[in-house]
């Protein structure tokens, strides 16, 4: 057998030499985004002046317009409900077509049996994503895919399209509503999702784009998201999503004893933080801590009569409730998690939509994560160089996303929270299984037993002594503490082969994800 | 010891373990059903084992269900289903506890 020679980053990872020399990718050095200029890339413009763009026939676009080998992508706006995904790529298998690169800006659930059945017919050869799970994550981490895949952060993806590491041939676009020459948004209609943040990057750069749509509305459209000068083709489809199935109905909080310790106890850290002062940006996800985080902070901010100039990311109702007591000024919004953020998106002129690449780019003219005080971001697992886990299991598996978790670590103060252990599995670990982002990035874990302060952060560890109510540990001793709790697992293996490359945002490669053996 | 009855322990909520036991033929014969089996199957069947071997058990087919135990829940389960397939239930055996 041959020797696997391999390359190690600065993150202590092997990386496979040869594959990382074919696909021209290099290992990541530091988070450090140096001052230099980039190129742009071209993308073809097909020139109508015509006056009508809608097509019945999601077979008569694919027919015409996709080849073998070409890259073809999506966005995942509807999340869970998206029917747009199935119903096209079933065409695209039933044309025949081979070899493809699927570059959507992530995967969720509802897609993955397809994308298995796109790989076996061999009309899927190659993929980039944010993430993928389930039976697609499972089957990917066996092998079922001869290239590897590249999974990139939102920001790093939104660089990718515009350096042209990502060449879109066409991107199909699932929208609540267009016109007839594809001015549309993401805000009426049945299917509404609020933001088209992601999808934004594909209807600039793709040579072809094509918007699917249920509900063709009067010209012009507007607001319009994505613009008519934009928009190759509209198809009229029977429905693009589940309106159900897009976003969690009404956001409950949780009532979990342990994650509102957590919470209540990032809101401690927030609020003794030097960034705590009127006019700080934060940004949070939209998990049950997250969620919780918000209310405590919403009170925090009450007592203090502290004002938040903007919060960012993943956007929330209990964000849109800040928003509208003015304790938020603006709401600087890539994605909406529910509805009653989508639908407020309409009303608000203080919720702004932005694109990928405004959101997170770090190869453009400067991007919102550069301006944010605080985040929260929650972890898979931590090690004690805390080097955040986001994308693989305990048991090896490829089962999450980066998401926008290494744009917005980028942040001042970068919280994450996570529980000691789940179940039997520890969170806080000697080394993670594949690093998503690096711990450099990372200043504080809060779990529910305490804190870790990344010793970097000599400021941060003084202000927290200060705090009676928030006991500080060292990581180690947070990792010793897990492991006493649950035991030492054994070692997964692994097989010499790689199935995933896991690019940092500025495009060099943080870690390789291993083919699971069992 | 000889098994009495057929028993069974435990639940199937997140960090419990449902253990069922019954007459064997051939030593301790434990089926496992675990999420963490890759990390810890080994180690669970270990502490099944060495808990029934305790309570002088040698003989048994057993079923777990594990979700996420920690060891010392999958001790008391094993202990608890045990004692109720000895048929000493009222009066188990604290000297091996």
């Amino acid at each position: 057998m041959r020797m696997v020679l391999f390359l190690i980053n600065n993150v202590n990872r092997s990386l496979p030499e040869d594959l990382m020399n074919q696909l021209g990718f290099k290992p990541f050095k530091s988070t450090t985004i140096d001052s230099t200029v980039v190129a742009r890339t071209p993308h073809k413009v097909a020139i109508s002046t015509g006056n009508d763009k809608v097509l019945n026939s999601i077979k008569e676009v694919v027919e015409n317009n996709v080849a073998d080998g070409m890259t073809i992508s999506f966005h995942h706006h509807f999340r869970e409900g998206d029917f747009v995904f199935n119903l096209v790529m079933q065409t695209i298998i039933d044309a025949g077509i081979k070899d493809l690169t699927l570059a959507p800006s992530s995967l969720t659930n509802v897609m993955n049996d397809m994308v298995v059945k796109a790989i076996e017919a061999g009309t899927v050869t190659n993929i980039t994503s944010s993430g993928m799970r389930g039976t697609l994550g499972d089957a990917v981490s066996h092998g079922a895919l001869a290239n590897p895949v590249i999974f990139r952060s939102h920001g790093g993806r939104a660089r990718a399209i515009e350096q042209g590491d990502i060449k879109i041939d066409v991107a199909f676009l699932g929208v609540p509503n267009s016109d007839r020459l594809g001015n549309a948004n993401g805000m009426d209609g049945e299917a509404v999702f609020g933001s088209l943040g992601y999808a934004l990057m594909d209807a600039q750069y793709a040579d072809k784009v094509v918007l699917l749509t249920d509900n063709i509305v009067s010209y012009p459209n507007t607001p319009a998201s994505i613009k008519q000068t934009q928009v190759d083709y509209v198809v009229k489809i029977d429905k693009v999503g589940d309106p159900d199935k897009i976003g969690s109905g009404a956001t409950r909080f949780t009532k979990d004893p342990k994650e509102l310790k957590i919470a209540s106890t990032v809101n401690d850290v927030i609020t003794n933080s030097a960034y705590f002062k009127d006019g700080f940006s934060f940004q949070t996800g939209s998990g049950g801590a997250a969620l919780a985080v918000t209310r405590y902070l919403r009170e925090s901010m009450k007592q203090n009569d502290i004002r938040a100039s903007f919060a960012l990311g993943g956007i929330t109702k209990p964000m849109i409730d800040l928003l509208e007591e003015g304790l938020v000024d603006k709401i600087m919004d890539v994605q909406d998690f529910d509805k009653g953020a989508a639908e407020s998106m309409h009303t608000s002129k203080n919720q702004q939509e932005i694109d990928a690449s405004w959101y997170a780019d770090p190869y453009n003219k400067g991007a919102m994560v550069d301006q944010l005080d605080v985040v929260i971001l929650s972890a898979l697992e931590i090690d004690t160089k805390f080097n955040v886990n986001v994308m693989t299991g305990s048991d090896g598996v490829i089962r999450g996303a980066v998401g926008g978790h290494q744009d917005a670590a980028t942040a001042k103060l970068t919280i994450i929270s996570a529980p000691l252990v789940r179940g039997r599995i520890a969170t806080v670990v000697p080394a993670v299984s594949t690093v998503v982002t690096p711990g450099d990035s990372i200043d504080v874990l809060v779990t529910e037993v305490g804190i870790a302060i990344n010793p970097k952060r000599q400021d941060l560890i003084a202000a927290m002594k200060k705090v009676p109510s928030v006991p500080v540990f060292s990581i180690e001793e947070l990792e010793q503490r897990a492991s006493k709790i649950v035991g030492t697992p054994k070692p997964i293996e692994f097989t010499e082969r790689t199935v995933a490359l896991v690019e940092y945002r500025d495009g060099t490669i943080i870690d390789a994800i291993k083919e699971v053996k069992d | 010891m000889e098994i009495e009855n057929t028993a069974m322990a435990g639940t199937l909520e997140s960090s419990d373990i449902q253990i069922m036991i019954g007459k064997g033929t051939d030593g301790i014969k434990i089926q496992l059903d675990s999420d963490v089996k890759k990390e810890f199957g080994e180690q669970i069947e270990n502490v099944i084992r060495q808990t029934l071997l305790a309570n002088h058990i040698d003989t048994a087919n057993v079923k777990a269900v594990d979700k996420g135990a920690l060891d010392c829940v999958i001790k008391a389960r094993t202990l608890a289903v045990a004692n109720r397939a000895l048929g000493i239930a009222d009066k188990p055996s604290w000297e091996v506890l």
